[in-house]
């Protein structure tokens, strides 16, 4: 499949409005608002785009909920916030493609019946903000943006949000809460933001991939879309690969591309480096169970990855090599989780708290075989019993590490050591602090 | 609650160990940074004041390189919403300081892929050089070392914020250098990334 979200992210003037226009830019814009909300809706569930953000919900489904009896008005937050460790796609599209976000968050608003759509950046994004702010002010003054958008009579705001360095304010309602200017933890669901979201609000909450997926659903219809991929997981995907390979980086495939093409494949990441195997794959961000290398036949689908035994989530593909030692990986994550927990659901902050410690304590070569049995217990008391998916993405490193590599906890346990210090880790452990 | 004369409640039944925020001088945003605060109000619906608390927090920071007591109470009264709900903000985003730091802050990413790629060698390189543990600041105030969480930049790992630029592809070899230039040269030789992403 030819890119068709990034082929122009390398050409320098490739950003400009002037370029996006010329090569077909703001058409869908155009056509969207020839067409009735509804038909844009219908238009949109049959092209079966689904979230990209991580839960790859279908995203037609999710504007049909859009409340639209409430009296209240309606708002598209796009969430910018890009924290999953792993993920590095929305910021190129929005620093090298960002006329694309732009037109589907107006296309976004014009079909739920909404005026403003905030992007929510997240805080280590300036320089991106910078080029996304000077392209909105572009947009404003083409008229595609702002009063009466190309004589429609339909009214769009775009404005951007900068987040100041939280993994949670990513969670849909912990973004909420964070525009209004709180801290950045969740609510309780329901009520879902369909029906009230921002200022209690009907809101939708979408990913920048997702809504950069719009425009070229209106333009090229929903069945060409669909066709792009495997049934039910149509479309363009970006790939993040990053960790233990030749090449890292960001590649637009479709969802037909199989996970070991992706990391092996001459034309992506080229595998594993020289003189190295491969060990452990993440596939979809931090937050989703390891898959050993014999797993990665597969297509890297929505379906079939989580088919596999894990879940495509932001597709934050992350490899290990045999240098990786796997209590210091979940060591490491959950350093990460127990940084960001909220606070706000008890299992999850003090939790995540307990399950970095004795990670840190088996690392060290400190651990007892009763911590293995402790981590298994600790993390069955955070699933499921947290306001968000967080809960369930901290524990899911321990409880994968364990499940298929429990010979490195023990070997740990017993020589009182870490059995695999590789030459790029700390010399003198950094510690927890 | 007892008023019993033998309890020493105000010595230590109710002490709290929170530390008050610092109130630094007296604090006014300059008329620029107001009408900036006042533009960016109008993004809100009127009675959502409270939702610019971030973008006002930001242009504090920028004018008095951290976030004072008195900061805050201005920014409430502004808002129209109590200190208690400016502090509460602040102490929970990362990206606030409520202390000095250092003319460079160097935020060094930590999570998994930049560690794979030596993150924690760079973090241990920066130590020796700077003299300083994670957390703190040189003794000549001109750089804080922070380790932070991943800063969307895997692919180029290790990753180093240094204030607002990323610094790509770092090394244990090559920190010596960036601290050289950021010396000699200020904030001109903070990078971006865009350069980066566009050469390959
Ligand atoms: C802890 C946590 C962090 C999240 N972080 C992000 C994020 O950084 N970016 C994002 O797009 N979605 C993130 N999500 C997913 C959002 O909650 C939400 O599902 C998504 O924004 C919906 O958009 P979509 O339907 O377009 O995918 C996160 C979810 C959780 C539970
Ligand atoms: S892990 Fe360092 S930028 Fe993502």
């Amino acid at each position: 499949m030819e890119p068709l979200l990034t082929q122009d992210v390398r050409k320098p003037n490739g950003y400009t409005l002037d370029f996006y226009v010329e090569h077909d830019g703001y058409a869908g814009l155009r056509r969207a608002l020839g067409m009735a909300p509804d038909q844009i809706i219908e238009m949109v569930k049959a092209s079966g785009l689904r979230g990209r953000g991580g839960a790859g919900f279908p995203t037609g489904t999710k504007w049909q909920f859009v409340d639209k009896k409430s009296p209240n008005p309606r708002y598209i937050a796009c969430n910018a916030d890009e924290s999953e460790p792993g993920t590095f796609k929305d910021h190129v599209l929005m620093e090298r493609n960002p006329h694309l976000l732009i037109e589907g968050c107006a296309i976004a608003c014009y079909a739920i019946g909404a005026k403003v759509a905030y992007i929510y950046i997240r805080g280590e994004f300036l320089h991106v903000q910078q080029v996304l702010e000077a392209q909105i002010a572009e947009a404003y003054k083409a008229g595609y943006l702002g009063k009466n958008i190309l004589g429609s009579g339909f009214d769009c705001d775009v404005w951007i949000h900068r987040g100041a360095g939280a993994y949670e304010a990513g969670e849909e309602t912990a973004l909420l809460e964070s525009l209004e200017g709180k801290r950045a933890q969740p609510r309780n669901k329901p009520p879902f933001p369909a029906v009230v979201g921002l200022y209690n609000c009907p809101t939708a909450v979408n990913n920048v991939e997702t809504l950069c997926n719009v425009p070229l659903i209106v333009k090229n219809g929903a069945e060409w879309f669909a066709a792009l991929g495997p049934e039910k997981n149509g479309g363009p995907k970006l790939y993040c690969i990053s960790g233990q390979v030749k090449r890292p980086g960001v590649y637009e495939a479709s969802m037909h591309v199989t996970l070991r093409e992706l990391i092996e494949g001459e034309r992506y990441a080229g595998g594993a480096r020289e003189g190295r195997t491969l060990k452990a794959i993440i596939p979809g961000g931090s937050s989703v169970p390891v898959l050993l290398p014999e797993q990665l036949d597969v297509p890297a689908s929505f379906d079939a990855v989580q088919k596999a035994g894990s879940l495509l989530g932001s597709a934050g593909i992350i490899v290990c090599d045999d240098t990786t030692c796997m209590v210091w990986l979940a060591e490491n994550l959950l350093h990460f989780y127990r940084h960001e927990s909220c606070g706000k659901c008890t299992p999850c902050r003090e939790g995540t708290d307990w399950l970095h410690k004795i990670l840190h304590r088996i690392e060290r070569g400190e651990g007892q075989m009763r911590d293995l049995d402790l981590l298994a217990s600790i993390s069955a008391q955070i699933g499921g019993k947290t306001l968000c998916a967080f809960g369930d993405a901290a524990i899911t490193p321990v409880q994968t590490t364990l499940k298929h590599f429990r010979h490195e906890y023990e070997a740990h346990i017993r020589e009182g050591r870490c059995t695999l210090v590789a030459d790029w880790r700390a010399r003198q452990p950094i510690g927890a602090h | 609650m007892s008023f019993h004369p033998k309890m020493a409640y105000d010595a230590t039944f109710h002490k709290s160990s929170r530390t008050l925020a610092d109130p630094g001088p007296p604090f006014t945003f300059t008329p620029e940074r107001r009408a900036r605060l006042d533009e960016v109000l109008t993004r809100y619906p009127p009675d959502r004041k409270r939702s610019a608390v971030l973008p006002a927090l930001y242009l504090a920071q920028q004018q008095h390189g951290y976030i004072t007591g008195n900061a805050m109470r201005h920014i409430a009264e502004i808002l129209e919403i109590t200190p208690a709900d400016v502090e509460d903000v602040v102490s929970y985003y990362t990206m606030f300081y409520t202390k000095p730091v250092g003319r460079f802050v160097l935020n060094v990413c930590r999570t998994l892929s930049c560690a794979l790629n030596g993150a924690e060698r760079v973090t241990e390189e920066l130590c020796a050089k700077l003299h300083i543990k994670p957390g703190e600041t040189d003794t000549s105030g001109t750089f804080t070392l922070v380790e932070v969480e991943c800063l969307g930049a895997c692919d180029r790992a290790p990753v180093v914020m240094v204030n607002d630029a990323w610094h790509e592809c770092v090394s244990p070899e090559s920190v010596g250098h960036m601290l050289d230039s950021l010396r000699t040269r200020g904030e001109s030789a903070l990078t971006g990334c865009h350069l980066a992403v566009e050469k390959r």
